[in-house]
């Protein structure tokens, strides 16, 4: 296992109510060697304080986070998260945002670390645009540069939140290909959150079903798609089907708490 | 479509490299053309009698009152004087108003300890200042100094600490996932992401210093731009007291340039103008 979570429990001081609010309850998830995992749940349920425990950045109230049979208890070099907003320095280069992580390890020589940079520039497909800045790029680019940044220190788990929210429809499923290729071609371990339901069926092996506010890990859905995932892929039968059963999960959750009322199909 | 919009993109479609020289300036030769009519209505208005020049002066006499000043040599003096008390004023403003600004934002309890001092006489006028100045530095070059220093290092400091202060929550997130030590936070986060108001701070201050140097010399001076616009207004030298505000006027004007040259380059290094 790449990544075991057992009995994660996380509760947040609410300052209006004026008291602890539990958001995460209890969660268990294991992460496969290589596999992607896919995160969906009502808004606000808790996914992206999850991706923070496991990152580090977020203390857990109780229970384990372990990457590679290793506790996480700070940020380290063996994750890297991409943030839901692009968060590139408006002050860096694309290459310089790139090598950010890198530059703060101070491991490598700086000519080791510009020529990967270099690669990773061509890696995401931004070659070329390596001296830009990220004001100067549009927001495909800039979640590429997003991407190449966190890819950089060379993470074993790749922690992606939301990474494609704001992006349009057709850039968005163009990046969906493009953030397959790179992870197959980088090898690496990925958990990512989403609210759309066809990239988690898209990109992942498996998806993660979060319960509403405190989160429980509801269920988890396998990806039997047969055959290499293209864009026509998500026209076949199977893959509406997988699309239908994720969304009457959370639809689930959502009438649950009230959230909605009215019955949407996928 | 107001008609102004419409100029605007008239201006945009007929770009281009065979614009006319009057096209591609049009701004700046319509302002030097009001300036042009003002200096001879101006001019005329004392030739022809309607004001006494006694007191409005004329655009050939300050001219003339300029050349005979550079022809005797007191204004390099002047000049000299004004300028190194700016130099040094200005200079020491910065030296200690960035670092300040910096710990200010950066140590809370730094902050706490310095602010009511720092509000203080933010809000004071500098100016009511000057008895007291005099009082401890005498009328000599230390006065001068203090006064543009008093005057320029808060619009420094209090810039540069916003600056440090506002960083974007989300760059403290990527810093820390990355594993950034505080120091780094410091260099790599909160240091850059505060130039842009550093360089704000830095242009607001300079208006402040022209300030302080006028009114420091016209409290006490044996000489200065400042002094010499104030024994020339004793004596009704209009004349030179205006080419005093112009040399005043026009230093003002070239500096704030060229630190809004240098902003606008670190423009982009704002947090807003991402996506
Ligand atoms: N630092 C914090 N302090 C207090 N409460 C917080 C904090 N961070 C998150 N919360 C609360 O925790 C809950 C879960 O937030 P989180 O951002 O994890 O949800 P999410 O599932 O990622 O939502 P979304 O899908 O909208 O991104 C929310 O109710 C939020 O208000
Ligand atoms: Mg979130």
């Amino acid at each position: 296992m790449k990544l075991c979570a057992r009995g994660v429990r996380i509760d947040f001081w609410n300052e209006r109510i004026k008291r602890n609010l539990r958001v995460l309850d209890c969660i268990d998830l294991d992460v496969r060697e290589g596999e992607l995992l896919a995160i969906v749940g009502p808004s606000g349920c808790g996914k992206s304080t999850f991706l923070g425990a496991v990152d580090g950045l977020v203390k857990t109230g109780a229970g384990d986070i372990r990457v590679d049979g290793v506790s996480v208890d700070k940020p380290g070099a063996d994750r890297a998260m991409v943030f839901q907003q692009d968060s590139l320095f408006p002050w860096r280069t694309v290459m310089r945002n790139i090598s950010y992580g890198l530059e703060l390890q101070g491991r490598m020589a700086r000519a080791e670390i510009r020529d990967r940079a270099a690669s990773l520039v061509e890696l995401v497909g931004l070659k070329g645009f390596g001296e830009h800045y990220p004001h100067e790029l549009s927001g495909g680019m800039r979640q590429r540069v997003n991407i190449a940044r966190a890819l950089a220190t060379d993470p074993k788990l790749l922690l992606l939140d939301e990474p494609f929210a704001a992006l349009d429809a057709q850039t968005r499923e163009f990046m969906q290909v493009e953030l397959m290729k790179i992870l197959a071609r980088a090898k690496k371990t990925a958990l990512f959150i989403t609210h759309q339901i066809d990239e988690a069926v898209f990109l992942a092996d498996r998806v993660a079903v979060f319960s509403a506010r405190p989160a429980r890990i509801k269920a988890i859905v396998d990806v039997d798609l047969p055959g290499q995932r293209t864009l026509e892929s998500k026209l076949q039968p199977r893959f509406r089907d997988l699309q239908e059963r994720i969304w009457r999960l959370i639809e689930e959750e959502a009438e649950r708490t009230g959230l909605m009322t009215s019955t949407v199909g996928a | 479509m107001t008609s102004v919009t419409n100029d605007l993109v008239v201006a945009d479609v007929q770009g281009g490299p065979s614009r006319s020289l009057w096209a591609r300036h049009e701004n700046m030769l319509l302002g030097l053309l009001a300036v042009a009519a003002f200096m001879l209505f101006w001019e005329f208005s004392v030739v022809f009698g309607w004001v006494n020049p006694l007191f409005t002066s004329s655009p050939t006499r300050i001219v003339a009152a300029g050349a005979a000043m550079v022809r005797d040599g007191s204004i390099w003096n002047d000049l000299a004087v004004s300028g190194l008390e700016f130099a040094l004023g200005y200079g020491l403003a910065v030296i200690v108003g960035v670092p300040l600004g910096i710990l200010m934002g950066w140590y809370r309890r730094f902050n706490a300890l310095l602010e009511p001092f720092v509000n203080a006489l933010y809000a004071t006028p500098r100016i009511a200042l000057m008895p007291l100045i005099i009082i401890w530095f005498g009328v000599d070059l230390s006065s001068k100094i203090a006064i543009i220093f008093l005057s320029t290092v808060f619009p420094i400091l209090v810039n540069t600490m916003t600056g440090v202060r506002t960083i974007d929550r989300d760059f403290i997130k990527v810093a820390r996932s990355f594993g950034a030590s505080d120091g780094q936070l410091f260099t790599t986060v909160a240091l850059p992401s505060s130039v842009p108001n550093l360089l704000t701070g830095l242009r607001l201050g300079l208006g402040h210093a022209l300030i302080g140097i006028v009114v420091g010399e016209m409290y006490g001076a044996s000489a200065g731009i400042g002094y010499m616009m104030q024994t020339a207004g004793a004596t009704f030298q209009t004349d030179r007291v205006m080419v005093g505000i112009l040399i005043i006027a026009a230093a003002g004007m070239a500096l704030t340039q060229v630190l809004r040259i240098i902003e606008n380059r670190f423009e982009g290094w704002r947090v807003d103008h991402r996506g």
